[in-house]
């Protein structure tokens, strides 16, 4: 029987592990790297995400209109096509695409990263605490992600972020309190599967503390699953918070948010296709980019996976 | 434990579920940082108006109390009212709502009809070509942003192209057949109006297409996981070793068992292109629940975001049973505890 909300894929991908892995770069992480370079799809996905956090990091420096990126109007040239002047051509007020699409990378890489973060951690915690103490606490816990997990992402997003009200945090936040809950089940599915495994017993049987037990043995064994999960998840935290933008529930203006963007592009579909286009591109590269990730990752580190999705 | 016993528990099991979701949306429609009542009211209201509608929707009492009185409303079918358009939220989904399951519906028969005789190809083919750029082309489908891959599919099939409408469930000056179903075409069937069922289907086409995308690279993707598990197990080596013909081996003994998970894969994912046609609705102005949800969000109209969120997690959970339900019928090796 599955759980409501969770995908097989994921209920399956946990380890069935006798002896103790422990996260840490040694040989058997040697190992796994090079495994890895010899997917050619995971090393292009690898390859995007550095080439996109080098344009987040120093694009902003480089662009060839910094001040588009903050507001200015240069009515005169609204709606030019693609050209050498504008790569990408102009919007609706004369700004330059290219810019905003290499600032709103930042934007959506930061918004990305830090759904990931929250989500992983509030959801890793409250999971790890209910698969190991289980109990009243851990009962509730999932009764929680139980409720969460039955409203669809977008509409409950939609629903934070509107009581948040807008702007970049808010909807970061909001994206986070819609995630925590697929973390949270993955940890906890983890954790039972290694809470009484023989390196657990032996931890406790020479003296650790429950928390000692889940915290340096039980916990860092479950970590390769949950990463897989969230070196995907952040390519689709870009998307969801895109998307939040797209509705009109996102970042305020003049902030190039990819999502907004390509919002604004809509209403000039007849005589500017390049507006909502490439902010789109940029979305899907990334989305793209992090999906090889993850797949090539869950190759290395969850060899059990393999053949799943 | 008898099947009949299973559903029931199930269906108890959902009653504090749903009602930790009224909780949930209730609290958030609380915390909004606009005044509601204000919104409503607009900007040149008096304080007596201002007060009007304060009293008028029950804002002005204790939050336990306008909990409670949501709450018992509920059970006698008053969902509440939008405090912009002061329609009850229960008649606008009972419009919205057969128009979202048409397109969601559509969407799915695309997505299964597609997905899983690619899903057979790819496993067939295994790491060869066909399996690399079916990986590839089902990752693209899953990373496309829904509402930019609709933008594109309005500027090339319906402006550039003109093949298809861009907008509405029905053109401008069509009228909608009579109302059996709620679902368009299935009606102007039930009604022999071929033309109005030719129109619904074109309609229909690009918002159906565009939300069936990722369900079909997930299908497709699931579909051919399992096909390659099953084809490692002893019954298929034998019935390759008596001398099966490939093609009844797959056909024959190896899909019948792989599409087993596939079942509950498509059941998932019916539920995750009900959220995920909020934004196709959107583009594609479909006048259906997501529509509603993105304006009622965007006006921070509570009251039908209550009412979305509670019928979805309904139909989701239901969703989840029948799928748990036919999977235990499909696979007798899987116990209903």
């Amino acid at each position: 029987m599955t759980a409501p909300g969770a995908t097989p894929s994921l209920l399956q991908a946990v380890p069935r592990v006798t002896g103790e892995r422990r996260f840490r770069l040694g040989e058997s992480q040697i190992r796994a790297w090079r495994k890895f370079r010899q997917s050619p799809l995971s090393m292009i996905g690898l390859s995007i995400i550095v080439v996109l956090l080098a344009v987040a990091i120093f694009g902003p420096f480089f662009v060839p209109y910094p001040r588009d990126a903050t507001g200015a109007l240069n009515i005169k040239e609204k709606l030019d096509p693609p050209s050498w002047q504008h790569l990408f051509g102009t919007d609706q007020v004369g700004r330059d695409i290219f810019t905003r699409v290499i600032v709103g990378a930042r934007v959506s890489l930061i918004a990305g990263l830090v759904v990931i973060v929250l989500a992983f951690t509030i959801g890793t915690l409250l999971g790890a605490v209910a698969g190991f103490f289980g109990g009243r606490i851990g009962e509730a816990i999932m009764r929680l992600t139980d409720i969460f997990l039955t409203i669809p992402d977008l509409i409950l997003a939609m629903a934070f972020a509107a009581a948040l009200g807008p702007g970049l945090l808010n909807v970061m936040i909001a994206v986070s309190l819609v995630w925590w809950p697929g973390y949270c089940r993955l940890a906890r599915a983890n954790v039972v599967a290694l809470k009484d495994s023989q390196f657990a017993e032996a931890a406790q049987s020479i003296g650790a503390s429950r928390g000692r037990v889940l915290f340096t043995h039980v916990l860092p064994n479950a970590f390769p699953t949950i990463l897989v999960k969230a070196s995907m998840d952040i390519g689709f935290a870009v998307l969801t918070t895109a998307a939040l933008g797209f509705i009109g529930l996102g970042t305020l203006p003049p902030t190039p948010d990819w999502g907004v963007m390509i919002a604004d592009g809509r209403k000039y579909l007849r005589e500017a296709w390049w507006f909502s286009t490439f902010p789109g591109i940029a979305i899907l590269l990334t989305v793209l980019a992090f999906n090889l990730l993850g797949d090539g990752l869950r190759d290395v580190l969850d060899p059990r996976a393999r053949r799943r999705a | 434990m008898s099947l009949l016993n299973y559903v029931l528990r199930r269906v108890l099991l959902l009653i504090p579920t749903l009602f930790g979701v009224t909780l949930l949306t209730f609290a958030l429609s609380r915390i909004v940082p606009g005044d509601p009542a204000r919104l409503a009211a607009g900007a040149q209201a008096t304080p007596e108006m201002y007060d009007q509608i304060r009293q008028e929707f029950g804002l002005d009492q204790p939050l336990p109390l306008q909990y409670w009185n949501y709450l018992t409303g509920l059970f006698q079918g008053d969902w509440g009212r939008s405090i912009l358009s002061r329609r009850p939220v229960v008649d606008d989904l009972r419009v919205f709502w057969p128009a979202t399951f048409e397109l969601v519906l559509v969407a799915m028969l695309i997505a299964v009809a597609i997905g899983i005789p690619l899903g057979i190809v790819a496993a067939v083919r295994a790491d060869r070509p066909a399996d690399q750029v079916s990986r590839v082309v089902a990752l693209i489908g899953v990373s496309l942003p829904a509402f930019w891959l609709a933008i594109l599919f309005q500027i090339l099939f319906g402006l550039k192209l003109g093949w298809f409408p861009v907008s509405g469930r029905l053109a401008a000056l069509a009228e909608a057949p009579e109302t059996v179903t709620g679902l368009y075409t299935i009606d102007s069937l039930l009604r022999g109006q071929w033309s109005t069922f030719g129109e619904s289907l074109r309609q229909l086409a690009l918002p159906a297409v565009t939300l069936s995308l990722p369900a079909m690279a997930t299908i497709m993707r699931f579909t051919r996981a399992t096909l390659l598990e099953v084809l490692g197990q002893d019954y298929v080596r034998t019935a390759r070793a008596k001398g099966a013909e490939e093609r009844s081996v797959i056909l024959g003994h190896a899909l019948r068992n792989a599409l087993i998970p596939t079942v509950t894969m498509i059941g998932l994912s019916f539920g995750w292109s009900m959220g995920g046609s909020v934004l196709v609705e959107t583009v594609f102005d479909w006048p259906g629940i997501g529509l509603y949800a993105t304006k009622s969000a965007l006006t921070l109209d509570f009251m039908p975001i209550m009412g979305i969120a509670l019928l979805y997690g309904f139909v989701f959970s239901i969703i989840n049973i029948l799928v748990d339900v036919t999977y235990g019928m499909l696979d007798p090796r899987v116990s209903r505890s």
